[in-house]
């Protein structure tokens, strides 16, 4: 953001970036071998709906577009609407088609940035888990184009030995975000 | 390539260009006109002018470094924990994932009256205060409202810009103070020598002083009520929801108006309305529009209504 922009007081909704995601389906793979967390084969995309019929016909589209694919090829989704106002797109796979989940995810993304309503992208997460039943998400942070780990226990705690060991294990695949304290929680959030 | 629809206000930015240029040309005039009036009499009334210079320069950045701990103990707040406040602070978190911005600190006032206050020097430093009577009154959509207009007060950096502002209107209310008690009191030694001169100089930096303190005065608060339109603008892009930011306005001042002012002005609520969300309005409203901080209620939500319609096209 300019000096200029701050100065007047105009400050715009900032672009996400769209394309750090594909990076994801080899993290995956490192995940899997270094910490044993497997994918769920869900995925969920968060944005603030914006008020107004535009973005309603944008929601529609999207919607039609991800059933739109070939018989056996159609992910299941799912809509739902959190406390914080925030609508998340649920979408699931079989476990082992994470590349194909991932473009699911950008056809949402894409499509929303298409409209003008990229700055109403919030996040999109992918969800792990491991044998012993830990749950896990790599979560996008879409202004950042960073990614971080958020692994929720019962009860609205993290369980942040693991949400670091995650960190370590995927440094090399994904850029994790640096700032800790943009890691929030996404407690509930559809997909973990 | 993606269209935009977040068309910028023209409108608006000339304005504010226009008044921040207006109070930069009354800041060298008055320079000028100090300069020339000292000038002409040596060096003999230099004291009066640059004691209160000086004092206003301590006072501006006085007020302008400790802002977030002189705003939080005027207004009895205490900083939260995402612990202790999760609702609020899980609010704050998707604002500023949405915004690409540092959290800042949260902070709450157990006062009734429904505001919100942002203040800090700068976005590190910048703290987020909510009363606990916004709180209750508000649903999350509207508090979410209500915080991205904040939010968009610490991307604007206005608590810099209103001090750097308000930096002229302090030192020439100082200049008008000291120049009439030297008046008064006639400057001690100096009076055998030149009483004819200092007597019409102090008169006459007195009264250039307080032209120059109304004019800023005014254009002050009208780039503070400019300031307060941008960060509706900016607040309501970021959630998207105009309509949201509107309710809220209007639930606020509606609950502002009906409650009694007098304790809240006993606890200085009155200090901080330049950064508050709906200003703790007293009475009298014929002047209000011109001398107060915030733009009027109607005009808040036309301008969001507006935004409203470019979004829906």
């Amino acid at each position: 953001m300019g000096f200029l922009d701050t100065l007047l007081g105009r400050t715009k909704p900032v672009q996400p970036n769209l394309d750090k995601l594909f990076s994801l389906p080899s993290a995956a793979i490192t995940l899997e071998a270094a910490a044993g967390l497997v994918p769920t084969g869900a995925a969920s995309v968060c944005f603030r709906a914006a008020e107004g019929k535009a973005f309603a016909d944008i929601e529609n589209e999207v919607r039609e577009l991800l059933a739109m694919g070939a018989g056996a090829d159609v992910p299941r989704v799912e809509v739902s609407t959190d406390s914080y106002g925030f609508t998340w797109l649920l979408i699931r796979r079989p476990a082992d088609q994470v590349e194909a989940l991932v473009t699911d995810v950008h056809a949402v993304n894409s499509s929303l940035a298409d409209a003008g309503f990229g700055p109403q992208l919030l996040c999109s997460l992918v969800g792990f888990t491991s044998p012993a039943g830990a749950r896990l998400a790599i979560v996008y942070l879409y202004k950042r184009g960073t990614f971080y780990p958020f692994a929720p226990r019962t009860g609205e705690t993290r369980d942040n030995a693991l949400e670091l060991q995650v960190r370590g294990a995927i440094e090399g695949d994904l850029p994790i975000e640096p700032d800790l304290s943009r890691w929030f929680p996404v407690w509930g959030a559809p997909g973990l | 390539m993606a269209r935009t629809r977040y068309a910028p206000d023209r409108g608006l930015t000339a304005r504010m260009t226009l008044t921040m240029f207006l109070l930069g040309l009354v800041f060298v005039g008055f320079v000028a006109a100090l300069v020339g009036i000292l000038s002409a009499v040596h060096a003999s009334g230099a004291a009066i002018v640059v004691f209160p210079v000086l004092l206003g320069v301590g006072l501006g950045f006085g007020s302008f470094y400790w802002s977030d701990k002189i705003a939080l103990r005027t207004a009895a707040a205490v900083e939260v924990t995402p612990q202790q406040a999760p609702e609020l602070h899980g609010v704050i978190d998707r604002i500023c994932a949405l915004a690409d911005m540092p959290k800042p600190r949260v902070a709450i006032s157990p006062t009734e009256l429904p505001n919100a206050f942002a203040t800090g020097r700068n976005s590190n430093k910048a703290v987020i205060c909510v009363t606990q009577g916004l709180l209750r009154r508000l649903d999350r959509e509207e508090l979410e409202g209500v915080l991205a207009h904040e939010m968009s007060h610490v991307a604007h950096k206005d608590v810099a810009v209103m001090t750097i502002a308000s930096f002229l209107g302090i030192i020439a209310a100082l200049l008008v103070r000291f120049s009439f008690y030297g008046e008064l009191f006639g400057g001690g030694g100096r009076r055998d020598n030149n009483n004819q001169q200092a007597l019409p100089i102090l008169l006459i930096i007195m009264l250039v002083s307080i032209v120059v303190y109304a004019i800023s005065f005014l254009l002050i608060r009208l780039l503070s009520r400019y300031r307060e339109l941008a960060a509706d603008r900016s607040g309501a892009l970021l959630t998207g929801q105009p309509s949201k930011l509107a309710s809220a306005l209007q639930k606020v001042s509606g609950t502002i108006a009906q409650i009694p002012t007098k304790d809240l002005r006993a606890s200085g609520a009155e200090a901080l309305n330049a950064f508050y969300f709906v200003p703790a309005l007293t009475s009298g409203k014929s002047l209000s529009t011109l001398f107060s901080t915030h733009p009027s209620l109607e005009r808040r939500l036309a301008e969001l209504a507006k935004i409203s319609k470019q979004l829906g096209q």
